[in-house]
């Protein structure tokens, strides 16, 4: 089996971030949330991060748009078809080449009405027949141009922020949470919309909580741990236990309802309180010392992982 | 339906105002009764009183009704208000409204000019210290701020004074046409000249406030959620202000800037008082002073229905600005 045969749209290498926080009086602590990030999409490719609340996936989303506060230190490659990303080039691709679709109605202007708010102000008329095409390819009914934010039910919203998202014929969606408060038709639909969008030759970063939805619709999943990923999978692998890479990841197979619902006892690390070397050790039944040294990143199958334990010859 | 939603709004917001109006009323009449001024002393003068003899004194009593029971007077003043006389001006020696009518007109000119100023800077400043937040713009602003805003109002406009007719001679030091002219006789740029010093006093300490609330509203917004996605949707910084944060910030500047016209109220009596200025806020201090109920009274009200009547009008351009409120529930 080959693997990586397809033209990359984004890649992120070891990325990390960390926020410059005052902490008791006037001490400064640098405060690591994400480290050594890795994860790629390709063309044509949903790729999930999949992650518990809290675990910093959305801060992945802001910096990938280069939209972290300003006390954040951002470090990694991040390359966009194959080109470097920097400063500058981020800002001219924001829209453009990578979009945002956030995870609620928040996110639109409240004063606002939703055609203009699709169109971003513009009026000229080739904005205007862009946005109504959208809006039908959705099926928003042409007089939800007018409505504001307020007036538009949650699936109606969700596609307003979709539309927005599509505006400007991006190559990469970040999807970051798009399917909470969505009842099951719904995110089904929000998700086949993605789909559509990938088969195109696009490509999709899906950032969510949620496995099942994530196995339902990804090629691959890249599973976030504590502030990074520690296994990048094709989704197919995630038919059995035995064809994981890391003992999180396995953990979380066991609980999924039809493995099992068996719960991995214990809680991610704080960041203020991170673990030494491989941030599961304290709950990995493998551990051993030498899990708190350096953790490299190793290439299974078609695959990634970070665990000294993992070896090739775990397939079955 | 529609028509009935609109009479009832009204007629709740005219209730508001009579009961509004009869408190203040009978506030200001109670604190004119307790008040241990002696009207008579206060208004012959010390040398007079000491030389007056007693019929004479009782006399004047009489006439300033120091012996009349405070129910009695505020009865006697009510049923007189029903038909529409507002009593004379004790003080003065002038019916109420024409002196009002007099004092009105030039702190109105005072007010709205310092309304204005400070409306209009104080947003103005208020923006950019919110887009600079922590820059050195946002530093200057903000210091300049908050100290105005712990600034006392006189003691300014003795600053003002000292600084800009004493020293500099640029303004003249008090009243609203120069010494010797009459109001009907001055010229508007005569009137205006003299109308500068105590505006920008006044303005200066309204803008300070405005400044500070538009500033946090301005950082806000740009910490908004939607904020964010403009900008994640390629809109630049200077676009995504231009499209969410002026048409965001225009309610709570709004409301603002009409809750304002009571504290520009309140500032004008100690300015006008500073720079003898013969406007409302001075009348009033002198009707207090004097234990003239009669026009403090209607100093009172006319603030009262002033104030109301700005915070009504704030409320219902709210529901003609804001489409939450304009689609989802109309008037009140």
């Amino acid at each position: 089996m080959t693997c990586l045969t397809k033209k990359h749209i984004l890649e992120i290498e070891n990325l990390s971030v960390s926020f410059l926080q005052y902490d008791k009086g006037m001490r400064q602590r640098s405060l690591q949330v994400i480290t050594n990030l890795s994860v790629s999409v390709h063309e044509g490719e949903i790729v999930a991060v999949v992650g518990a609340s809290g675990s910093g996936k959305s801060l992945l989303a802001h910096a990938v748009l280069g939209l972290l506060p300003a006390n954040a230190d951002v470090s990694g490659t991040l390359r966009f078809e194959g080109k470097p990303l920097t400063a500058a080039s981020i800002a001219a691709l924001r829209g453009k080449g990578i979009t945002l679709v956030p995870q609620s109605i928040a996110y639109l202007d409240p004063l606002l009405k939703a055609g203009k708010a699709v169109r971003k102000n513009k009026r000229d008329a080739g904005a205007r027949k862009k946005q109504r095409e959208l809006f039908a390819h959705f099926q928003l009914d042409p007089a939800t141009e007018n409505l504001y934010p307020f007036e538009l039910s949650g699936g109606m919203a969700r596609r307003v922020l979709l539309a927005a998202a599509l505006m400007d014929d991006p190559r990469l969606i970040i999807a970051d949470e798009p399917t909470p408060g969505l009842d099951l038709e719904l995110a089904k639909k929000a998700l086949a919309d993605f789909r559509a969008f990938a088969d195109q030759g696009n490509g999709v970063l899906l950032i969510t909580h949620d496995i099942e939805l994530a196995l339902s619709v990804a090629d691959r999943i890249a599973v976030f741990y504590a502030g990074t990923t520690v296994e990048e999978a094709p989704v197919i692998d995630f038919e059995a236990e035995t064809t994981l890479r890391h003992p999180y990841t396995k953990a979380l197979w066991r609980a999924l309802p039809e493995n099992g619902f068996a719960a991995l006892p214990g809680n991610q690390p704080y960041v203020k309180a991170m673990p030494k070397g491989c941030p599961f050790g304290p709950r990995c039944s493998l551990f051993s010392p030498s899990c708190e040294g350096e953790i490299p990143l190793k290439t299974i199958r078609c695959g990634t992982v970070r665990c000294i334990k993992a070896t090739g010859s775990v397939e079955v | 339906m529609k028509r009935n939603r609109l009479l009832n709004f009204v007629g709740k917001q005219a209730a508001k105002l009579i009961i509004l109006i009869v408190v203040i009323s009978m506030v200001a009449f109670f604190l004119v009764a307790v008040s241990p001024i002696d009207p008579v002393q206060m208004n012959t003068g010390q040398a007079a009183y000491a030389n007056m003899s007693l019929e004479k004194r009782a006399q004047l009593e009489e006439y300033w009704g120091v012996n009349t029971p405070v129910v009695e007077k505020y009865t006697n003043w009510a049923k007189d208000i029903i038909h529409g006389d507002w009593g004379t001006s004790l003080r003065f020696n002038q019916p109420v409204l024409s002196v009002i009518a007099e004092r009105f007109t030039n702190s109105l000119l005072l007010m709205i000019v310092a309304w204005l100023f400070s409306g209009v800077f104080g947003l103005l400043l208020g923006i950019a210290a919110g887009v600079y937040r922590g820059k050195l713009v946002d530093k200057i602003i903000k210091g300049y701020a908050l100290t105005l805003a712990s600034t006392p109002t006189f003691w300014l406009g003795l600053l003002m004074l000292m600084i800009f007719a004493v020293w500099l001679s640029w303004f003249p030091f008090g009243f609203s046409t120069p010494i010797g002219v009459s109001a009907a006789e001055a010229t508007l740029g005569q009137r205006l000249y003299h109308l500068i010093l105590p505006a920008l006093t006044l303005s200066i300490i309204g803008v300070a406030n405005i400044a500070l609330h538009t500033r946090e509203k301005v950082i806000d917004i740009m910490e908004s959620d939607f904020y964010l996605f403009a900008l994640a949707r390629g809109e630049s910084r200077g676009e995504a202000l231009r499209h969410h944060c002026l048409r965001n910030l225009l309610l709570p500047a709004m409301t603002l800037q009409f809750a304002s016209i009571s504290e520009i109220f309140g500032g004008s009596v100690l300015v006008e008082q500073v720079f003898s200025y013969p406007g409302l806020g001075q009348a009033a201090v002198s009707a207090g002073i004097g234990g003239d109920a009669a026009l403090l009274v209607a100093i009172a009200i006319i603030s009262a229905c002033f104030v109301f009547c700005g915070n009504l009008i704030a409320n219902i351009l709210y529901g003609v600005v804001d489409p939450r409120i304009r689609r989802g529930h109309g008037l009140g």
